[in-house]
């Protein structure tokens, strides 16, 4: 690509008051890319999400949307991005299309134009059906839908969504990551998320690592969870503190506590850990292993759980 | 622009009429307190010498409850914007590529387009309290633009307002006392003399004696017609240019 990155945040922090939200951070999202940003509730995401969509100022550092500096090209930085916040923002009063064509109206989409691209995106999210219903009579899975189609409605090049799964039930969410990558497939839309899910922030193709304000880890899901060191073994035990100090003198690793429970990165775990439960009887409660995920990155960088 | 300020504004229609209790709260009140406290006043209140009033309280008070409707409907209308900020339509409308003036206007003008529908529904009683509508020009722009410079003040404050309950408050403490001390429901001539001085630099005094003298058919001296017509015009436009300032200073 020769093109400016879809979107460029470059040394961005921001405080409320005393707090600081974000802390120096950078990113680059390459056009046609699906990048998550993850991280728990409170590490930073909605405030970036904020500073992109114009909805908060920028204090220090910049954001680009295609090149268009969100602060002093807000108008042509809005023009190109589609917005989905995490809070609803359809007026549950009005109908679907009304919804929709307000909307393009905001975009300056009128008239023929219009109706083709409120048919188009009602047909992408499979609301045709449901177009003249009142939205308040529409489930929460549907609205949601109907977001993404008014956000894709003006043909946005970039497409952000703050936490879009936030109350959709599992198969629903399938849903939506479906619509997404079919997006991007279709149209190239690049799609930035913010999520605190490991399971969606896997299914992107990038993934930067949010934790309190600052950047910690950024790559594919596959690079992050490699940079963790073979299986993750995690032992629940009454006594985390003793038993971690017996297992870092007998084995040469190095356990980690984390909500009471004993983490251990090891290769080859399934050899590890009959080793294990035979050198503690008694002290172990249960054990489980398994491949390293988006999670035990996380755990790995800040030594806490996402949720 | 203009496009994105149709919009706004035939939402805020398509709202209201899908909302009928709104239309009983913003019209009914006000016709309650014409009733009751027109009649129950009726006796004990006279007229200045020298105006005459065949209709009584009820008369003088038609100006001033045509007023309050004015008033009601603006809050009504503005209210939801404290919400939609937060969390809901305005967002998405907020991170649109349109005019921060065009938002204001939208909706402001969809508040305005209420209120004088209301408006007019009311001068539709003038001929129960013996009032005679004339100068419908006059009229007509007094009503739109009493109801614009309401509506662009209920703006800025639920704008400068996070909760309902605060714009409740400030509706109390600031909107209610507003129309009670513009002449609605006594002239000033006979208030103790501070009241008169509130009066005087209260925007919406001009607003009701100008309507008082269209609709009673009775001249004042100070303010005339032709300065409340442009105190009215002035304010309008003055809540519509704070209310584009408020906007654009939210977010860059």
């Amino acid at each position: 690509m020769t093109g400016p990155p879809a979107l460029d945040i470059s040394h961005l922090s921001y405080t409320y008051g005393d707090r600081r939200a974000l802390d120096d951070v950078s990113l680059q999202v390459a056009p046609g890319e699906i990048f998550g940003l993850l991280g728990p509730n409170g590490g930073g995401k909605t405030t970036l999400f904020r500073i992109v969509s114009t909805l908060l100022p920028i204090q220090q550092g910049s954001v680009r949307v295609f090149g268009d500096d969100v602060a002093s090209q807000a108008a042509a930085a809005r023009r190109r991005m589609g917005v989905v916040f995490q809070s609803p923002a359809l007026d549950i009063r009005l109908t679907v299309l009304e919804n929709l064509r307000h909307h393009g109206h905001l975009y300056g989409l009128h008239g023929a134009t219009l109706r083709d691209r409120m048919a188009d995106v009602l047909a992408r999210v499979r609301l045709q059906d449901r177009a003249r219903d009142l939205v308040q009579t529409l489930s929460g899975g549907q609205r949601r839908r109907v977001e993404v189609a008014k956000a894709m409605l003006p043909n946005p090049a970039l497409l952000v969504l703050d936490e879009p799964s936030t109350g959709l039930d599992p198969s629903a969410r399938r849903d939506l990551g479906d619509d997404l990558r079919g997006l991007r497939d279709r149209a190239g839309t690049t799609v930035v998320l913010t999520t605190h899910l490991m399971d969606e922030a896997a299914g992107c193709d990038r993934v930067a690592i949010l934790h309190e304000g600052r950047l910690v880890a950024l790559g594919t899901p596959a690079a992050l969870t490699a940079e963790v060191g073979g299986d993750i073994v995690q032992i629940t035990t009454r006594e985390p503190q003793a038993l971690a100090e017996a297992v870092r003198a007998r084995f040469a690793v190095e356990p980690r506590i984390v909500d009471g429970q004993l983490r251990i990165e090891r290769p080859r775990a399934h050899e590890f850990v009959p080793q294990l439960v035979e050198a503690f009887p008694g002290a172990i409660d249960a054990v489980t292993f398994g491949k390293p995920t988006l999670e035990d990155v996380f755990v790995r960088h800040t030594g806490r759980r996402l949720e | 622009m203009l496009l994105a300020a149709y919009t706004l504004w035939s939402r805020e229609i398509v709202r209201f009429y899908r909302q009928r209790s709104r239309i009983v709260g913003a019209l009914g009140t006000p016709l309650i307190f014409w009733v009751l406290i027109g009649s129950g006043l009726g006796q004990s209140f006279q007229a200045a010498p020298g105006v005459p009033l065949q209709g009584g309280y009820l008369e003088y008070f038609f100006p001033g409850t045509l007023a309050l409707i004015l008033l009601f409907t603006a809050i009504f209308s503005t209210i939801s914007i404290i919400e939609d900020r937060q969390e809901g339509f305005l967002q998405g409308v907020m991170v649109a590529p349109v005019p921060r003036m065009a938002i204001v206007l939208g909706k402001i003008l969809g508040g305005t387009t209420l209120a004088v529908m209301q408006g007019v529904i009311f001068l539709a009683l003038a001929p129960l309290a013996h009032v005679h509508l004339r100068d419908f020009g006059d009229l007509a722009y007094l009503v739109v633009f009493v109801s614009f410079g309401l509506t662009g003040l209920g703006f800025l404050m639920a704008w400068l307002f996070d909760s309902t309950q605060g714009f409740h408050a400030i509706m109390n403490l600031v909107l209610f006392p507003m129309w009670i001390l513009s002449g609605a429901l006594f002239p000033a001539a006979g208030a103790a003399g501070w009241v008169r001085a509130i009066m005087l630099v209260n925007p919406l005094t001009y607003g009701v004696t100008a309507l008082q003298e269209l609709l009673l058919n009775q001249a004042t001296a100070w303010p005339s017609l032709d300065v409340c017509l442009a105190v009215v015009g002035g304010f309008a436009i003055l809540t519509l240019v704070a209310g584009a300032i408020l906007v654009a200073k939210k977010a860059n």
